[in-house]
């Protein structure tokens, strides 16, 4: 493996969102995941890059895929991974955010990787270890990682080399409002020069969401309340997970599942109004039959399967970039 | 304890209750006497004010203080704290609030009721007063409960607490969802010469959310609550303060709408009246973007537009005073998830520095400063007619602060027991030098009135 590949000094001590990254960090990110992936594919699946470093996968909330990913993607790393798992706030144990900080420190670790269901709780975190912080998933904030992988996977089917995925129409689909998938990936992709088209009832529309791209790029992001409309013309169409978990508090946001599909699932006839080599994408889990018809899911315009193995090689990378890794240790 | 008697020297002397500065302008705004507003000596002896003016004669024993380059105002008046006790003495105390109120220059001060037990009955009225007038370092003014433990279903015994010296009423965090509840105790309140004090959020349209709507709420994946959630409810209630004829007052309100609507109730001769928090007038939803939870608070911290249409209501006498919303919380309470805190903030210690702001900012002048800081609220609430004023005979509260001294706020320096001001490492007017309650030094930055 060439030393060149860290031939910049990648500017973050954690990763607590897309927000503080520019278009040259995520592009060094990606880049970086293209060189991992193929460690991926070898036989011995293992590098001694993160030997003797310490990684603690924090998951506070329900997580299998993304936990999973970032254990293999530590593990290839021979980084030593603990996995601590667990529900609820700092608040509901009676601890401080402080306390939550001053016990993991005390485990001396690296790296730690959050999940938790509040947003900004990394964040809050971060301020007070000395390791670096990666955010897997807060709340209704950020997912950094996902939107990583995402972007990877849209590169390399959709892309043009050096291009990032500038003039792309990338149509995301569903509860914006609840999704920490969708924010991150509307900053990511439109620093990456992609067109985004918003859809979803306005019910699930976060106020203000086209000035989450900033204030250059909010003029690339469009919000529109037919599916029809979205889908025109687009080069990828990524559907979105109803989060029925999310959808307890306050009033109703769609009468039911069957109405929220029959309008906003993406089925055969809808998805024939993309492009007709558009690929289709899914965070995961899938609701089927819900934002997602089973056929679609398992179609070869589904690319949600390279989304998951990209997921491995970005978080390779995030690892790699904030872990302190070398190549040049044998 | 003996009173010293003192003669404060020379300094900018500002009192209001003589004026009308109550933000009415035009002919007949300034009737009968005008506001003090001059370089003179005022003299404390045995406890109350005993003469304003230039160059007087120093009677034998008095202490006298150089007041040059100072201003002096009556003691302030804030018509929304709370003190946590009884129940939650490890925020707050009347002693720890006390302290914070003098170290601020504050005077009287009214205490929200929902402490643990809630201040619905006259037993727990007794229990704050006996605990302020022991404690003796500010004057506590309780507010009671509208309803019976705060839970909005039936009314509580206005008229007994009212003998036990509460000032007005209201639920405090807990909105009067129910407006026929409301309606009746409007009309309760007006039977015992009661304001009724609102904390106005229509709790279904707020949804929990836990910061003001709007794109910064988005960005940091924050639910949010809209700015209606606030002024429908005021609109509600001026509806039925038209129908009953009784007084009103929104507490902390927040929003531009709100704002207008009160501006109209009042045009209409509605005995309607508002009040406004300096983090209110001072920070913007911005401040939550790092999920810093002091900036936490209920109502929400808003957008840029409310707080200019905030500047505009305090200058055009649509706000009748400046209240602190104090509220203190632990660590327990604050140095948790964003989703979890508490809302509130401490306020009594930076209160008057921020209203100088406004005066700095050119947004109000002086007078209207201190009507809205002394005059405004105690007539508001109908205080004793010595409270907010350096009349001959009042009670000697006053605070005399050096306007041009500029301070770094620092969370670990507060009197208050707790630590949770949104303004750790803000620069600001105004150092309180000294506070006199009841001519007693209460706040003494300097040691002036040391013997």
């Amino acid at each position: 493996m060439s030393p060149s590949i860290k031939a910049r000094e990648f500017p973050h001590r954690h990763l607590l969102g897309i927000a503080e990254l520019n278009e040259a960090d995520i592009t060094q990110i990606l880049d970086l995941s293209e060189t991992l992936r193929g460690i991926n594919e070898r036989p011995i699946k293992k590098v001694p890059t993160l030997r003797g470093r310490t990684v603690i996968n924090l998951f506070l909330e329900n997580s299998t895929r993304t936990r999973t990913s970032f254990e293999i993607a530590g593990k290839r790393m021979s980084a030593d991974t603990i996995n601590i798992s667990g529900s609820g706030s700092s608040a509901s144990k009676g601890e401080t955010m402080l306390d939550t900080a001053r016990n993991l420190m005390a485990m001396n670790p690296d790296v730690i990787i959050i999940r938790h269901q509040a947003s900004g709780t990394p964040a809050l975190i971060a301020q007070h270890v000395s390791c670096a912080v990666i955010n897997a998933g807060d709340g209704t904030h950020e997912h950094p990682t996902q939107a990583l992988l995402d972007c990877a996977t849209i590169r390399k089917h959709k892309g043009v080399p050096g291009q990032g995925l500038k003039d792309l129409e990338i149509a995301i689909v569903g509860d914006i409002d609840h999704s920490r998938v969708a924010r991150s990936n509307i900053m990511a992709m439109t620093k990456l020069g992609a067109r985004l088209c918003l859809c979803g009832p306005a019910t699930l529309m976060p106020r203000d969401v086209e000035g989450l791209a900033g204030p250059e790029a909010s003029e690339r992001v469009r919000v529109c309340y037919r599916l029809e409309e979205a889908l025109e013309g687009a080069d990828v169409v990524m559907m979105l997970r109803i989060q029925n978990e999310r959808l307890g508090a306050g009033a109703t946001r769609f009468a039911n599942t069957r109405e929220y599909s029959r309008y906003f699932g993406l089925n055969r006839n809808t998805l024939s109004l993309a492009k007709p080599d558009a690929i289709v994408m899914h965070p995961g889990p899938i609701n089927r039959g819900v934002e997602m018809m089973p056929d679609i899911a398992d179609s070869m315009r589904s690319v949600i399967l390279d989304q998951v193995a990209y997921g491995v090689a970005v978080r390779m990378a995030t690892l790699y970039l904030l872990g302190g890794g070398s190549f040049g240790e044998s | 304890m003996p009173t010293m008697d003192y003669l404060i020297r020379s300094s900018r002397v500002i009192d209001v209750s003589g004026g009308d500065v109550s933000g009415a302008s035009g002919p007949g705004a300034n009737a009968a006497s005008a506001p003090l507003d001059a370089e003179v000596d005022v003299l404390v002896q045995g406890g109350r004010i005993a003469e304003v003016g230039k160059g007087l004669a120093a009677p034998k024993g008095v202490r006298e203080i150089d007041g040059r380059g100072n201003i002096v105002l009556p003691g302030l008046v804030d018509l929304h704290v709370h003190l946590r006790e009884p129940g939650q003495e490890y925020k707050e105390d009347i002693e720890s609030g006390s302290r914070a109120a003098a170290a601020g220059g504050i005077t009287t001060m009214c205490c929200m009721p929902n402490t643990r037990p809630v201040n619905d009955c006259r037993a727990v009225t007794d229990l704050i007063v006996r605990r302020s007038r022991e404690v003796g370092i500010a004057r506590v003014l309780p507010i009671g409960a509208v309803s019976k433990g705060l839970e909005g279903k039936s009314l509580a015994e206005f008229g007994e607490m009212k003998e036990a010296g509460i000032v007005a009423v209201s639920d405090d965090g807990r909105p009067i969802m129910d407006a026929g509840l409301m309606r009746r105790a409007l009309e309760y309140g007006k039977t015992f010469g009661l304001p009724v004090v609102q904390h106005a959020e229509d709790l279904n349209l707020a949804e929990g959310g836990v910061m003001n709507e709007g794109a910064v709420a988005t960005r940091a994946g924050l639910r949010g609550q809209p700015p209606q959630a606030e002024s429908i409810m005021v609109a509600r209630d001026i509806e039925l303060v038209e129908w009953t004829g009784a007084q009103y007052h929104v507490a902390h309100a927040s929003t531009a709408r709100s704002m207008e609507l009160v501006r109209d109730a009042k045009k209409r001769g509605l005995p309607v009246s508002c009040e406004v928090a300096p983090h209110h007038f001072t920070l913007t939803d911005e401040a939550c973007a790092s999920y810093n939870t002091d900036m936490k608070v209920a109502p929400p911290l808003r957008n840029e537009s409310d707080r200019q249409a905030l500047l505009q209501a305090l200058a055009d006498g649509t706000v009748d005073c400046i209240a602190t919303d104090h509220a203190p919380h632990s660590e327990v309470e604050k140095d948790v998830e964003f989703d979890c805190a508490s809302c509130g903030m401490l306020g009594l210690e930076t209160a008057l520095s921020l209203s100088l702001e406004l005066v700095n900012d050119g947004v109000i002048d002086l007078r209207r400063m201190a009507y809205l800081l002394t005059q405004g609220p105690a007539r508001l609430f109908s205080l004793d007619a010595g409270i907010g004023t350096l009349a001959v005979g009042s009670p000697a509260d006053l605070v005399m602060f050096n306007p041009e001294t500029r301070w770094v706020v620092d969370r670990n320096a507060v009197q208050s027991r707790s630590k949770n001001t949104p303004y750790h490492g803000r620069k600001v007017p105004g150092q309180v030098l000294l506070t006199l309650f009841g001519g007693n030094p209460v706040f003494d930055r300097k040691g002036l009135c040391d013997e």
